[in-house]
């Protein structure tokens, strides 16, 4: 743990060209287990809780059991982000209080953003002044 | 030294394949900083014909310390602020000695990245016509202004707006690899070495590293380079003892590549000593901005009295001139003062501040107001809301502890270790003549520039002010390839040794792992986590760690420094089973320059700059007649020597 692979859940992303929770971990911690096809936390004290592998996970397989040496058992936080917003389920130890909570994750489309429309492109002139392609600086 | 010096002669280990990669700019790192500088070299790169690439150690979507999120933009100067004034509340923040030509610039550029991430998709919350808070998708469906049309954000303080930060970084990484094109990103693999020219050594020219998927190694030669990688995370015993370390409030994986890297090719450092110990929520690192701020939230010593307004008088007395405005660092050292005469835990009442909002606000509000607290933790630092499910505490009952952490060395949060670099213009506002030299965000070495963490004394710049700071960076590099058109370079480093180098760690383990019957245990070599363990005790208890409660002095200093040599030639017997372990071999390597830089310039400056940070018990006060001056250091990695020498600081902005 923190973050852990529930066995029966996870496929491997078979059916993907790579292994979700593998190719966005910020540091290198998941692994797939080459015969079994699972996936698994390598260094589980290196963990940020960061929780990008859950939020990845295609088929909800990862959920986070909480750093050992702090935290007391049985809460769960589950994310479901989608490709505008995010809402999560808390559940508290005593399995009584369950918050939930929606929020937005972005205004656009995925994939849609491109800096460059709209804006005209800068020349070599440009690079010793103040400001950037998209708008001139302050000058105060 | 007393060890024998090993070499890579791949007897044990199989060579790697070798990827020969030829550009214009290369960028290391894929945070805030790189990602930025991506977008705007893009730009120029269309324009003029050059290639720009990207290199990062991990995925670009979530990589760098927004990887998780982020509930507020902490630097958003904003029409209504005049930039110098933002420059008077950096200056304050960090004791009186920044480079204002670097802060003043970049408070002119830093909303231009803010209004850029409104555009591509970014939720901002605004206040609507009726001056209430909405939040970043609502603002857009209801039609109100952009920030750069005029339409008004949600301050929580007087330079920070609150936003829907879950995707900041997936957002700000898709205007970087549209920009750019895959094709000219690499990601998962990890720089670990600069190069340099061979007929001037005083100039990059390139950068070797591996990655971590396959064996296979990548040397990248280019005219000019952007090395933005972060802080040092973890070069101090961490308050937790077991998986909670990876609970850092930084990014874990900030291994100190920002520094050890230019470091080594005797690129100049700057006020190395400084640090950031941030006053957090206990264990899960729950930011405290928006409950001080937004919230209204009071902190408290055990017996519920306010600790700031208890030893304000005495901090004054102690730091004449310092506390006129409470700076982050005094902030802190007003709680240590009850935790050292043991009136702790600190307390922040987020029970009060709710129940004070609930008289006021309408049933709609105080729902919305609910969210708002949760979201604040869900954006950035998860476990800390997890820690209030796990011991089922609702924030708007119960208080929670803060406590001040293990230090941080940055350049981008309230912190301003980093490079020295040049300015961005001859005199920029008066500025004295050696702050520039040539080009934007420069280092002392030649080609080589960097931004937000690596730039040192000017920190508070944060997400938006790292970003455009290496825009700025990227504009400065560009016009240097522009002015060196016709160099032609060649390292001066073997590639084959560099490389053999680079992968002596698979070559020790293989040598000598069969010695014994555990592999853990082996006199031969030591693995990477031990390597990090021995580091971190001997940071925490003689540099001034959480041990000694940020306390040192000369003699436990010098102690220090004859156990990190040890450890700095113990590393020369790092040892590796696999490609991850080969990452985080190198990455202690880094760690331990940094810290070592860390060290040697809290040694260097006798006095103590940053009270609530850290304190020099032989020299506890400020002293300005000596030390009102930038530390500069330059490490000589042929010699294993350290140069200092200091330049005063001058004041731009009255």
């Amino acid at each position: 743990m923190p973050s852990f692979v529930i066995t029966e859940k996870c496929d491997g992303c078979k059916a993907l060209d790579k292994t979700a929770c593998q190719y966005i971990c910020p540091n290198d911690l998941m692994v797939l287990e080459p015969e079994k096809k699972k996936a698994y936390n390598q260094e589980p004290e290196q963990c940020w809780e960061c929780y990008n592998c859950v939020k990845i996970c295609p088929v909800q397989a990862m959920e986070v059991r909480h750093y050992a040496d702090i935290m007391p058992l049985g809460s769960s936080t589950i994310p479901m982000r989608s490709s505008n917003d995010i809402t999560w389920t808390i559940k508290f130890r005593n399995q009584k209080t369950i918050k939930r909570f929606k929020f937005p994750v972005r205004t656009t489309p995925e994939g849609s953003i491109d800096a460059f429309k709209g804006k005209t492109l800068p020349t070599a002139d440009d690079l010793k002044k103040p400001g950037f392609f998209t708008a001139p600086a302050r000058t105060e | 030294m007393a060890l024998e010096r090993e070499f890579c002669k791949w007897s044990f280990c199989a060579k790697p394949a070798v990827e020969t990669v030829e550009t214009d700019l290369l960028l290391v790192g894929g945070g805030m900083a790189c990602t930025g500088a991506a977008v705007e070299a893009a730009a120029y790169a269309k324009t003029l014909g050059l290639k720009v690439t990207l290199v990062d150690k991990a995925a670009l979507d979530r990589s760098g310390a927004v990887a998780m999120g982020l509930s507020a933009i902490n630097t958003y100067v904003g029409s209504e602020n005049p930039v110098n004034d933002y420059v008077k509340y950096v200056r304050t923040d960090l004791m009186g000695i920044i480079r204002e030509d670097l802060v003043h610039s970049l408070g002119c550029h830093v909303d231009i990245s803010v209004h850029d991430f409104q555009d591509w998709g970014l939720p901002i919350w605004q206040k609507d016509a009726e001056n209430h808070t909405v939040d970043g998708q609502v603002a857009r469906d209801e039609g109100l202004p952009l920030l750069k049309d005029g339409g008004k954000c949600c301050r929580s303080g007087r330079w920070q707006c609150m936003i829907n930060g879950e995707s900041y970084k997936v957002i700000v990484a898709e205007a970087a690899k549209n920009a750019l094109g895959m094709e000219n990103i690499y990601e998962r693999v990890f720089i670990v070495k600069l190069l340099t020219d061979k007929n001037n050594s005083n100039r990059v020219c390139g950068a070797v590293g591996f990655s971590v998927r396959e064996h296979k190694t990548y040397v990248f030669k280019c005219k000019a380079m952007i090395v933005a990688c972060g802080g040092v995370v973890n070069v101090f015993r961490p308050r937790s003892v077991g998986e909670g370390q990876g609970r850092a409030w930084y990014p874990v994986w900030n291994a100190g590549s920002t520094y050890a890297m230019p470091a080594e090719i005797g690129a100049k450092m700057v006020l190395m000593e400084n640090r950031f110990v941030p006053a957090r929520f206990k264990d899960g690192y729950g930011p405290v901005g928006a409950w001080f701020l937004f919230f209204k939230a009071q902190a408290t010593n055990a017996y519920n009295e306010d600790y700031m307004a208890k030893n304000w008088e005495q901090v004054k007395a102690e730091y004449p001139g310092y506390a006129d405005a409470p700076g982050t660092c005094l902030r802190n050292h007003a709680a240590m003062i009850e935790m050292r005469a043991g009136r702790g835990p600190i307390m922040m009442h987020t029970d009060k501040a709710m129940q004070a909002l609930a008289q006021v606000l309408s049933k709609k509000e105080l729902k919305h107001l609910e969210a708002e607290a949760w979201e604040d933790f869900l954006d950035m630092s998860i476990s800390a809301a997890c820690l209030w499910a796990s011991f089922n505490m609702e924030p708007d009952k119960v208080p929670s502890e803060i406590i001040p952490s293990e230090p941080y060395l940055l350049g981008s949060h309230a912190g301003c270790a980093g490079l020295w670099v040049s300015g961005p213009s001859k005199n920029y506002l008066g500025a004295p003549d050696d702050w520039f030299w040539g080009y934007d965000r420069m280092t002392t070495v030649e080609g080589l520039f960097t931004a937000g963490d690596g730039v040192g004394a000017s920190g508070h710049k944060f997400s938006s002010g790292s970003h455009a700071e290496g825009r700025m960076a990227a504009k400065g590099a560009i016009a240097f390839i522009l002015d060196h058109k016709d160099d032609k370079l060649e390292a001066a480093q073997d590639i084959d040794e560099v490389i053999a180098e680079i992968y002596l760690p698979f070559e020790i383990y293989e040598k000598y792992k069969d010695y014994t019957t555990a592999p853990e245990i082996n006199p031969n070599y030591l693995l990477p986590n031990q390597v990090q363990t021995r580091l971190q005790k001997l940071m925490d208890e003689y540099v001034a760690g959480i041990a000694t409660m940020y306390m040192t002095n000369q003699i436990m200093l010098e102690e220090g420094l004859k156990r990190l040599t040890f450890l700095k030639e113990d590393a020369t017997r790092l040892a590796a089973s696999d490609l991850h372990m080969l990452m985080r071999a190198w990455e202690q390597y880094h760690r331990i320059l940094a810290g070592e830089a860390h060290l040697r310039h809290i040694l260097f400056r006798e006095e103590s700059r940053y009270p609530g940070y850290y304190y020099r018990s032989d020299h506890l006060a400020i002293d300005d007649s000596k030390w009102k001056v930038f530390t500069i250091s330059q490490y000589d990695m042929k010699t294993n020597e350290w140069k200092f020498e200091t330049k005063p600081y001058v004041q731009l902005v009255k």
